[in-house]
């Protein structure tokens, strides 16, 4: 779409640029805004800044509660995704073996955590949990992420096995290769990249994840998103910022190679290098 | 030769789901039942179903039932209550139907706590006289009223109430007062910022995306990272970088005095105005990367055979290209305006208390004042539109061409 003729038509594409930056800038800035913030020295978070100073990441990490919710956080989103990874990688591989009626109905129901707005969800497995003594414990907490981590899981592993052959597990039991063998062999280090992407997905989800927490989690369970969204409502101290620029740095460096995974997963199944 | 190597293996996979497909599957449909599907169910079925006062007064339950409501209750009715008060006051359940009963008729729960004392004290009731003899409030016909539409199984009361309606004690379909009458704002004010949201999205979101299809790759890669970016961000430090910047001596405020354009600081954060903002940020994405997927699909030459034909680019737009996009618009609106609906962080955090969406109110009925019934029933209020909306997003998608 090149080669504009008339003034008119090149004025529009200028006004079009234009406003997109503004929308960029919008998308952008607010978040990159909090990352020199939170290097302020002063006890309020205004620019231009007095001088750089690490004094709020000292405060976070001489809080007791930020290190244990930081440690909290780190636990709870581990064990989801040691539990989502292999759980959802299976059913993925499953279904992407099923010629069944049934299929259309198990993604919907995969699907439907993603779709059902969080609160309904917490609040569904707290009635749940409340009697079951699940409510303020970190079992609960975890069993409740992996229900949100799960979704991820399957679909980006099954995206990867799209096109997957399955004549090479024929191939592989023909030469005599027992089922696990070569699942483990040969359908696995095809679609590695996606299991990765898929486990990442799994661990940012529970690592992000506040409202559920706000719900079953208790004091002891405290995670990192909990005591930010505390801080928040409370008084905002240029300590939050610090907590949200190792957030910001946190997600994009695992999501953004949960992306360069799941293309190089791409590339893999469409057979280009 | 593509899709034949497959054909053997499916059509006995239709025939028979091989028991390894089962096996890989059967973990996770567990899972997932066990942990989200019944709980849902079970916690949306809270919403209809009246379990406080069968089981705290199985008499009771059974003869309210039969009773037709009108005028005031029989001698033996009032016996029946009075018997089921000492055995509830004894077994430590009858807390459960006094709160159940003050939810729907305030003062219930003063006036059993006190009729209960007086029986335990040794007072007979042999009819409706020596429980009137009591307190007067038992020839209120309110109260039997709330005791009668409490007995069960099932009630419409809470999803009545969500509507701020219920139902009086000659059986008739009221307002509630208007002082308490507020689920009616609520869910009005819901829908109205999803959809504001849905829209400034749309009006932010297509000459993003459009500008983004329009690009080479090469150049569209790197401004995708600057939708990537606060796709890839949690929605709480987003919002937390918002209530950051909007404060009233925070940076934006700072830089719209230092540029001119107010005197002095405007009050951005814990108002309508900042719900907008960090709403409109945190869904902004959703926006666009599905409609540019949509774009990304369509082929310039369209546009250059409509231009060849003479079509000025705005004709070329209105007429070609706009119409081809619609079904991407419709699905990233969908999707904006549904995500937007169970907002919880973003209007706990930013808005004000005339700014709190049902994802807020559902939460104070689950937290703080415990009555689970009204929380179900305003979930299933939340559900039913957002139903309603993906299956709608779906028939469109099927109905429109690719």
């Amino acid at each position: 779409m090149s080669g504009y003729r008339s003034p008119a038509d090149r004025a529009g594409r200028a006004v079009l640029i234009g406003f997109c930056a503004l929308v960029f800038a919008f998308l952008v800035l607010p978040i990159l805004a909090v990352v020199p913030l939170s290097f302020n020295p002063s006890a309020f978070l205004v620019f231009p800044e007095s001088g750089l100073s690490l004094r709020w990441y000292r405060s976070l990490a001489d809080s007791p509660h930020w290190t244990r919710a930081l440690i909290n956080s780190l636990s709870v989103a581990s064990v989801t995704t040691l539990i989502a990874t292999p759980l959802g990688t299976l059913a993925a591989i499953g279904l992407s073996a099923m010629r069944s009626r049934a299929k259309p109905m198990i993604v919907a129901l995969l699907t439907a955590p993603m779709v059902v707005p969080v609160v309904v969800v917490a609040i569904a497995i707290y009635f749940l949990f409340a009697p079951l003594g699940l409510v303020n414990s970190f079992t609960g907490l975890v069993i409740a992420h992996t229900v949100l981590a799960l979704p991820f899981v399957v679909i980006v592993v099954h995206a990867a096995l799209q096109g997957f052959d399955y004549e090479l597990l024929r191939a592989a039991s023909s030469l005599g290769a027992r089922p696990a063998t070569a699942l483990l062999r040969v359908l696995a280090p095809l679609i590695a990249p996606g299991i990765g992407a898929g486990a990442v997905f799994a661990f940012m989800t529970s690592f992000d994840e506040a409202v559920i927490a706000l719900f079953i989690a208790g004091p002891e369970q405290k995670t990192l998103p909990m005591q930010m969204f505390e801080g928040v409502r409370e008084q905002i101290s240029p300590a939050i910022t610090a907590a949200a620029t190792l957030l910001v740095i946190a997600s994009t460096l695992l999501l953004g190679t949960a992306e360069l995974l799941r293309r190089r997963s791409d590339r893999l199944r469409t057979g280009r290098s | 030769m593509p899709g034949s190597r497959a054909e053997p293996a499916a059509r006995a996979a239709r025939v028979r789901p091989r028991w390894w497909i089962v096996a890989l599957v059967a973990p996770l449909l567990i899972f997932l039942i066990a942990t989200f599907v019944l709980p849902v169910v079970m916690m949306l079925s809270r919403g209809v179903s009246d379990p406080e006062l069968p089981q705290s007064w199985p008499r009771a339950a059974v003869a309210l039932r039969q009773w037709d409501g009108a005028g005031l209750p029989s001698d033996a009715l009032a016996r029946t209550v009075a018997g089921d008060i000492v055995a509830a006051r004894r077994a430590g359940t009858l807390n459960r139907v006094a709160n159940r009963l003050n939810y729907d008729r305030v003062g219930s729960r003063s006036l059993l706590y006190l009729t209960s004392a007086r029986l335990a004290a040794g007072a007979k009731v042999g009819g409706l006289s020596d429980l009137a003899a009591i307190d007067p409030r038992w020839r209120d016909r309110a109260y039997w009223g709330a005791m009668r539409h409490a007995a069960g199984p099932s009630t419409s009361f809470y999803l009545l109430a969500a509507l701020d309606r219920r139902i009086d004690a000659d059986g008739r379909l009221t307002k509630v007062p208007a002082d308490q009458a507020v689920f009616v704002d609520i869910l009005l004010r819901t829908f109205k910022i999803s959809a504001v949201v849905a829209l400034l999205c749309a009006a932010l979101g297509y000459p993003v995306a459009y500008l983004l299809a329009s690009l080479p790759d090469r150049k569209a890669n790197p401004l995708l990272i600057l939708v990537l970016l606060p796709f890839w961000t949690s929605a709480l430090v987003r919002t937390t970088a918002w209530v950051v910047l909007l404060q009233t001596n925070g940076v934006v405020n700072g830089l719209l005095e230092g540029i001119g354009l107010i005197d002095a600081p405007r009050q951005l954060l814990y108002n309508r105005v900042g719900v907008y903002i960090a709403m409109t940020h945190v869904l902004l994405p959703f926006f666009i990367l599905p409609l540019y997927g949509v774009m990304k699909g369509i082929q310039p030459s369209a546009m250059r055979a409509a231009s060849s034909l003479g079509a000025p680019p705005l004709t070329a737009f209105a007429r070609v290209y706009l119409p081809q996009t619609l079904p991407g618009v419709m699905a990233g609106a969908i999707i904006v305006f549904t995500l937007a609906l169970g907002y919880y962080l973003t209007p706990a955090l930013v808005g004000g208390g005339a700014d709190q969406m049902i994802s807020g109110s559902i939460a104070f009925y689950t937290n703080q004042s415990l009555n689970w019934g009204m929380a179900a029933a305003l979930s299933l209020l939340l559900l039913l539109p957002l139903t309603l909306m993906l299956f709608a997003g779906r028939t469109l998608a099927r109905t429109v061409p690719a």
